[in-house]
């Protein structure tokens, strides 16, 4: 049980005026697989953006691929627009160890060399085993280890935090 | 009660080797078909290659000869940064008489961490999965007649690409069927797929009576059996498999069984034709339809790269 409250929501305010101030004028939106995703989705209709967002996965390029092994492959990568050259602003829910956004930026770099690459999340919780700082967090907090902190999305497309207590 | 566990499978149901599609769960393959569909996306990429089997040791063991089936595992364990060793090994140490399993103990202490093995002798990838390190994978790539798993489920991925739904379909395996460890791999996964008819066409001499009661439907005559199939997987006659005559002739067979326009246009008009390859051509299947519109051929070889590195990175991802 956690009684730690953590808005979605308000946050999501939060960060989609980060977001506009991270943005270049060319900029492109790349959201990391599946909470991430869900949020370049909205930012980019919000912020009236062109064209599409992009999504990552992370899996193909995971350090735990040895232990968690490969799941079914619900989350392809897909980026529709050129990576050579292009301003990315990657977009994710949670930041903690920095082994995902790791992995995602490899896998970034199989499709080209992006002119720079930033990175904006909704929540960082510390606890980083990696160099790997955001641009912009919207919260920092605190978790115990023990918890994991994850995005939801409802069918009318409102976010929402949950805390799971892990085994 | 004790159970005897499916050995392709670990205590949590995973897959840890592929050496038959007979008794794998359904969810298992669908998982298979799936994470080939990421790894298809891979061949679109600037860098072809993902780093999941980095630093691991595939060692293909051709115990019987095949050019294609071995280069396409090849390419599959590359572009997953794999090390690949290829041993010719129909010419090495078996000749001087070494033991398949002392074959196996010396290439297990060059830390070998899976095996990709084709052999002549139906169960003999069976053998070396039960006797080798347990860190081991084994991938059959073809054991007598028995099964060749990965060729079944290429074609799976192929009839989903195309088709969609397993669940309304007419299937029909034409040709040399007895022979065929490519139509007993395909027969296992259209079952267990949930595809409601599967006919087996052929002469009487090439196709087993006994497939009836695994739910096929026998016709020995080409036109009843391809009547409006939706698809149709013609088979290699395999002349080096033949012993004895089960045949008159290629061109009495070619008459009866060859895939031709005309029979062709029996079958529904959307209606996909495959082959495992290498293909006769003027002996199962007619130049015309196998270059025609209707030929997913050469989709099924590029499909069966992306299937062979599901295959690896899913079984190499499973602890036994």
């Amino acid at each position: 049980m956690s009684t730690l409250h953590l808005d979605a929501e308000a946050l999501y305010g939060d960060l989609r005026r980060g977001v506009r101030q991270l943005l270049q004028p060319d900029s492109r939106l790349v959201g990391i697989w599946s909470g991430g995703a869900w949020l370049a989705e909205r930012l980019q209709a919000d912020l009236q953006l062109q064209g599409q967002p992009g999504v990552l996965s992370s899996t193909l390029h995971r350090d735990d691929f040895g232990s968690r092994g490969l799941a079914a492959g619900t989350d392809a990568t897909q980026l529709p627009f050129e990576i050579d050259g292009a301003h990315i602003l990657l977009v994710d829910d949670v930041l903690y160890t920095g082994r995902t956004i790791r992995a995602a930026i490899n896998e970034l770099f199989d499709f080209g060399r992006p002119a720079s690459v930033q990175l904006a999340v909704l929540v960082d919780r510390g606890g980083r085993e990696l160099p790997i700082e955001a641009g912009y967090a919207a919260a920092k907090v605190s978790l115990p280890s023990a918890q994991k902190l994850s995005l939801a999305r409802d069918d009318a497309g409102r976010f929402t935090f949950s805390v799971q207590e892990t085994t | 009660m004790l159970m005897r566990r499916n050995p392709q499978l670990n205590a949590n149901g995973e897959l840890i080797h592929l050496l038959s599609i007979e008794g794998l769960p359904r969810a298992v393959i669908h998982q298979i078909l799936d994470t080939a569909g990421t790894f298809l996306s891979v061949n679109d990429r600037e860098v072809k290659k993902v780093p999941l089997l980095r630093g691991k040791s595939v060692f293909n063991l051709f115990f019987e000869n095949s050019t294609r089936t071995r280069t396409t595992f090849e390419i599959a364990a590359k572009r997953l940064s794999a090390d690949v060793i290829n041993l010719d090994i129909a010419r090495s140490s078996t000749a001087k008489g070494e033991s398949l399993l002392d074959t196996i103990a010396n290439l297990s202490a060059m830390h070998a961490d899976m095996f990709v093995v084709r052999h002549s002798e139906s169960g003999a990838p069976y053998l070396i999965a039960q006797h080798c390190a347990p860190h081991v994978h084994v991938v059959n790539a073809g054991d007598g007649r028995h099964a060749h798993p990965t060729q079944g489920l290429l074609d799976m991925y192929t009839i989903r690409h195309f088709k969609k739904d397993f669940t309304n379909l007419t299937v029909a395996i034409v040709g040399d069927i007895v022979h065929s460890r490519v139509a007993r791999s395909d027969i296992h996964a259209l079952s267990i797929l949930g595809v409601p008819e599967i006919r087996a066409v052929g002469p009487k001499t090439l196709v087993p009576g006994d497939l009836r009661e695994m739910g096929v439907r026998v016709c020995h005559d080409m036109r009843e059996g391809v009547r409006d199939a939706d698809v149709i997987i013609m088979l290699r006659l395999q002349n080096e498999r033949m012993s004895g005559a089960m045949l008159p002739s290629a061109g009495e067979f070619f008459k009866h069984y060859g895939l031709t326009e005309d029979k062709l246009a029996l079958a529904k008009p959307d209606c996909i034709v495959m082959h495992p390859g290498p293909i006769n051509r003027g002996v199962e299947i007619d130049s015309s339809v196998a270059d025609g519109s209707h030929s997913v051929i050469l989709p099924q070889v590029t499909f069966g790269i992306a299937v062979r590195m599901a295959v690896m990175s899913i079984i190499a991802g499973n602890e036994a």
